[in-house]
This record gives structure tokens, sequence and C-alpha cells, in this order.
């Protein structure tokens, strides 16, 4: 995976609530098989719409895209992560976010801010108001503030997730350092659990 | 590992018997990461999540060919091919199966899962099985899912399984990966909610009405972080079909699982399940999980109760599952929201829907109908809807459709001849899959449709682009076929 140390730009404001993933990735588009290539598809039916704020060129180039709670709620398609790294985004901030989705992005490698409510207020007012005004989101520093220097929050993030993705470990190699352990643990499993190759 | 003296709710019960143990001290593990100050590691590391060891992992032919692939990139083989499921069902076709899939797309994906399957031997479900279904109806039907297992998929509907008393959830394809490397997951672990449903439910109040009326008490963001535990007196008198709705839906809730304690009615359902214990295992088996309960005394970190007997049918009138009202009621005016983000959210799906605010519920009328899904797509659904549409039919203005939840599901209903009271009304009877669920096969709604259906999402074009859809228990999207809008089916009783 890939390091993430920081994250600086200017951030979409989607002011909306209980963003689903159908609406980040329709369906349609996860019958393909590559783990690319989603972007475009990125909220596709709300791009229909020519006020929709991904249609502003003002926001292209966006590194961050800040939102309402809950977002990324509904399905479990990583898809949805996949179709925000694809638009070029590489943190959100919001002052919720689904546990799905959360999980998803950490694998990735998409920072999930969490703000209160008052702070994503600010910061939705003035990416709208100021669609090149700059935010950095510092992951050692655990901070987001404006490029300015005016405005600084800390945020929390387990340090074990922080330490994962400040130095880019692969999630899987690092289980699998604790195969001896998982090898015990199937050893005292009863023998009555189910298995699916029985017939 | 010694027992811990406090009382646990079932979740950490099942939480706790699952996570693997660490044998080496951290500080040895940390020196064995490259690059990194082995005591800053051990730290770390000491804080890392639970390793939790997985007992079944279902896999589906939509979240799982990234997964493979990098099983594929890496070297890697699937650890624990015995304790992993795989099937067909979002993608593949409810007609015509015989001929070649209209979609080149979805036929592409469909033979990846076989190819994977094969690779990696992992067992297959595949589409002409007559145990293929819905992934969340086979695991049950198959008695794969039993009390006290982990068992995950790549799909958000995966805590359906909880209602057997197991702890059971949706994941990404990354975790799809891992886990199929590893046979585990580390895990932060979840907090716990207890939603309480007290009294007795009336007639034609189903669990779909439960579910949906907890949802819009709670929210949609309701449950996050937490696993519920569904309790109480409506829900013990549940059949096992009626958890499995409750159970489906708690991810519209936002809660990472949902959970009911096995009890006589789990035992039940189970026994004699292909793949249920038998003989000795059985006894055994059963003498446990009569432990899989709650204990006395111990405290969720969020409880909420309420009275069953008030819950009537419901319908959802908006874009989120949240959004719902009882079917003699009206429609909200989204100005009497509590707050400026959920008024905002009621007025955007009041527009998407075309509904004015203060319409009748029983007013709106449907161009289509969709009974089936992980949500309502067993056969207690389908003999509940068939009862209400027997000896009459389908109006004019209105095309509706059966879709089984699993091919077993498809012969016991024309084994009882439900197939042929749902095609006389004029229904039409298809092959087992997800469906009209998620339009990810031919079955979607065209722009500005609407549905009655039994599925679990109402998001904007969930059913298909410009779609609107209306979430109703099968009785309900049974007599909105009939009547062409809806009706309070505790008239037809």
């Amino acid at each position: 995976m890939k390091k993430v140390e920081k994250v600086t730009g200017h951030a979409i404001p989607l002011n909306r609530a209980n963003v689903d993933t159908d609406q980040i990735i329709p369906a349609k588009h996860l019958k393909r098989i590559e783990r690319t290539g989603y972007g475009p598809f990125a909220f596709e039916s709300w791009r229909e719409d020519p006020d929709f704020v991904l249609n502003d060129p003002a926001y292209g180039g966006a590194k961050l895209l800040i939102s309402r709670h809950n977002f990324g709620s509904g399905s479990s398609r990583e898809h949805a992560v996949w179709a925000v790294e694809g638009l070029g985004v590489e943190a959100l901030i919001a002052p919720s976010f689904a546990d799905i989705f959360k999980n998803n992005c950490m694998k990735v490698g998409i920072l999930t801010v969490e703000l209160p409510e008052e702070d994503v207020d600010y910061l939705m007012a003035r990416s709208e108001e100021l669609p090149d005004a700059g935010i950095e989101v510092d992951l050692q520093a655990q901070t987001v503030r404006t490029t300015d220097g005016s405005w600084e929050r800390p945020f929390e993030i387990s340090p074990f997730a922080r330490w994962r993705l400040l130095n880019g470990f692969d999630d899987i190699g690092m289980t699998l350092a604790y195969d001896t352990d998982i090898e015990a643990f199937e050893r005292q499993r009863p023998n009555r659990l189910p298995v699916t190759t029985a017939d | 590992m010694s027992e811990p003296q406090h009382p646990r709710t079932l979740s950490e019960k099942i939480w706790d018997a699952h996570v693997v143990p660490s044998s080496l001290q951290e500080a040895a593990r940390g020196e064995a990461v490259e690059g990194i100050d082995p005591e800053e590691a051990a730290a770390i590391l000491a804080q890392r999540p639970d390793l939790l060891y997985i007992d079944l992992h279902l896999v589906h032919e939509v979240t799982s060919p990234q997964a493979f692939e990098g099983l594929r990139l890496a070297g890697r083989k699937v650890r624990r091919a015995d304790l992993t499921l795989a099937t067909v069902d979002h993608n593949v076709p409810t007609a015509d199966r015989d001929k070649s899939n209209p979609d080149p797309l979805s036929a592409q994906q469909i033979e990846v899962m076989q190819a994977n399957a094969k690779e990696f031997d992992v067992p297959l479900y595949d589409i002409f099985d007559i145990r293929q279904g819905v992934v969340h109806i086979i695991g049950p039907e198959q008695g794969y899912t039993q009390p006290g297992l982990t068992i995950v998929c790549g799909d958000s509907h995966t805590s359906t399984h909880g209602a057997m008393g197991a702890l059971a959830f949706g994941i990404g394809t990354s975790e799809v990966e891992h886990v199929l490397a590893t046979q585990t997951l580390p895990q932060a672990k979840p907090k716990t909610m207890s939603v309480e449903v007290t009294g007795e439910l009336g007639p034609g109040v189903t669990a779909k009405d439960v579910i949906l009326t907890i949802i819009a008490e709670i929210g949609v963001d309701g449950g996050v972080g937490h696993v519920i535990e569904y309790r109480g007196e409506a829900i013990r008198s549940l059949s096992m079909a009626g958890r499995l709705t409750v159970c489906n839906m708690s991810i519209e809730a936002g809660a990472r699982a949902g959970l009911i304690a096995p009890d006589e009615t789990t035992f039940e359902y189970l026994e004699g399940r292909p793949h249920a214990p038998r003989g000795d295992d059985w006894d055994e088996a059963v003498e446990h999980w009569r432990t899989l309960v709650t204990d006395d005394g111990a405290t969720f970190d969020r409880s909420i109760v309420l009275n069953g007997a008030a819950i009537v049918p419901f319908v959802t009138w908006g874009t989120n599952p949240g959004q719902g009202a009882p079917v003699n009621g009206r429609v909200p005016d989204p100005g009497g929201f509590a707050t400026p983000a959920l008024q905002e959210s009621a007025r955007r799906a009041l527009e998407y829907m075309d509904i004015e605010a203060g319409t009748a519920i029983r007013d709106i009328a449907v161009d289509r109908v969709f009974l089936g899904s992980c949500t309502n797509g067993r056969i207690e659904d389908l003999r509940a809807a068939a009862a209400i549409v027997e000896g009459k039919q389908v109006a004019d203005t209105v095309q509706a459709m059966v879709v089984p939840g699993s091919g077993l599901v498809k012969m016991q209903a024309e084994d009882e001849g439900l197939d042929v009271i749902f095609r006389d009304a004029g229904f039409d009877w298809r092959d087992p899959g997800c469906s009209m669920c998620l339009g990810m096969n031919p079955d979607i709604l065209l722009p500005g449709e609407r549905s009655a259906s039994t599925s679990n999402r109402n998001f904007e074009g969930r059913q298909g682009p410009g779609g609107r859809t209306h979430l109703v228990s099968p009785e309900m999207a049974a007599a909105a076929a009939i009547a062409g809008h809806f009706v309070d089916v505790r008239e037809l009783l």
C-alpha cells in the first residue's frame, strides 16, 4: 500500500447527509472486474444535474471532499472508495462515516477525517464560497488546517491505523506474521463446525 | 484462555471466542518490522485491533474478482477453502438462463467467479445448481449459518445471518482478500446496542414492518459502530424467516451487525438441514448454543425499547430506508423534521420520488411490484404473499414479478403450487437471484417508474436509474399489486 502522510489541496463541498454508496458508484458499474477506472462513473446520476458541485470546473483537481454525516452508507462495495480515489480525492471530511465504507477507505489509503458538525459547517461554507481555498490534512500531526494558517483542528485516528498508513504497510502481510497463532487457534476449533467441502 | 467473570452480551461472547490470542511478546514481533524502531513497533502493535477468526466466508461474483486477483499477484492461496462458499447471485438473469447472457459484462463476471472457484478450489453453487441463490438465503437454508459462528461476506446484508445467533457482518473487497488469505480479519471491537420490541404484533403486521419502524425510529445512522441485539417478546415470537428479515436490514440502520439469541425456533429450523451437525454433534452443539445469550446484568452501550403492539404495516416514501410511514398515514412535511439536514434530506427525497407532502400513503399508485431479495425471498415470504394474491388479478396498470431467493425456495414453492397462484394472478415467475433489488441484471425499473418492493433499499436509482422505490412487506407488496396502489393489508385479512 502507498504511504499516506499529508493531503493538501482544495475541497469539493458535497453538502448532503447520508450519501450512500449507490450514489457514489451505481451498481451497473460493479460488473467490471478491474480495480481501477471507476472515477468517470463517480456520482454518475447526480452529475446529470448541471448544477451539481462536481460539474463546477472550479473544483477540478480537488484532493479533498467534504460531506455530511453517515457518508458512504449502504452497500459494502469497495468500488465506492475506488471511485473516490479515481476522482483524485485522497481525504474525506465529514461528521461521521458508515462503518464498512470507513474500513474500506483505510484499506485503500483514503483518509476519513471526522470533525464536529460545526467544524464541518465552517469548512463546507468556506469551500462553497472559495472553491480554491486550501485545506491540509496532516496525518503525522493528526490535524486539519486551512492552508492560510487561520484555522486548525485536531482529529482522531487509532494509533495503529495511523502507523499503518504512515508506513504503507500491507495488512495481509502483517496478519501473516501471526500465522502460528492462527494455526494454534484452528487446532482447538471443534470438529463439528461446518465445512463447505463436505459433499 | 480464562473465562471473563463479568456478565457479557451475546455479541461480546461470540467476539471473545474468536479472538486469535497472540503467543509472542509484541516486543519480539516489533523487531520483525523492517525499518521501524522495535520499541515503537512494539508499542503500536500492542494497540492493534483484535484479530478475529472467521468461521464461514461467503463469496459472490461482484465483490470478489479483485480479491482473487490480489491473491494471484501476491502468490497467495486461499487458506481455508473448506470454510468458504461461493455462489453467483447479483448479476444472474432471472429468465432464459439457458440462452446466452444478454449482458457481456455480467457474463464475464460470472465466468470469472467460476474460474476463480476452480483455480482456488472454492466450492461454488453455480448458476444451474439447484442450491444456487441469493448468498444470504442459501447460508441459513443449507444449515451453514449456525449460532455462535463468525460469518463475513463482501456484501452489507451479511447482517442477515445474525438472526440465527451468528456474528455476521459485511466487508469490502480488500477485506475479502484478507479473509481468503488468512481466514482472519483485524477488527475494532464494536459497541453493543439493545433494541427491545415488547408485546405482541397485531394481525397483518410482519417482521418487515418491525424493522422499518425501528429504522424510522433510530435513523439510518442510529446503529453506526454497534452490533444491535434484537430482544423482547415480539422478536421471540417471530419465525426464523421473520428474524432473518429483521437482521437483514440492520445495516440500513448503519449497524455493524444484527443479532438474535438462538432458541428453540432456531434449533427447530436448523435440525436436519444438510450442513447442520448430526447425532452426538447435534446434541453437543445445542448444549453450547443454549449458552449463547446475553447474561443477566450485562450492559449495552445503548438501549431502546419499542412497543410491538403499536407497530402497523409500514411503507417508505423517501430515498433512504428510514424515511417511512404507517400505511394509514401521510407523507410528512419536510419542514417538520428536527434538524436542517433531515429537512433538506426529506425535501430532496420528495422531489426525487415525485410525491407531495401530505399525500395519503394509500393514494400512491405503483407501476411495478418486486417480490424477492435476501430480505424477503424465502418460502415463508412467498406463502404469505400468495395467500393475499390467490384468486385475484394483478391490476392492469401494474407489472409484477416474483423472484425466489434460491433454487430450493423455487422448487419448494412449485411443489406447493405457489407458482400457479402467482402466474394465474398475472405475476412473472422467475429464477433465483438478487434481481431488481439492485438492478445489476436486466430486471430494472425504467426512469420514473414506481415500485412496491420487498427489498431493502430505496436509494435514488437503486432499482434502475430514475426508478422510485417504496419498501414494504411481501403481504403489502402483494396487496399493492392487486389494487394498483398501497392498501392496508389488515383490511384484507
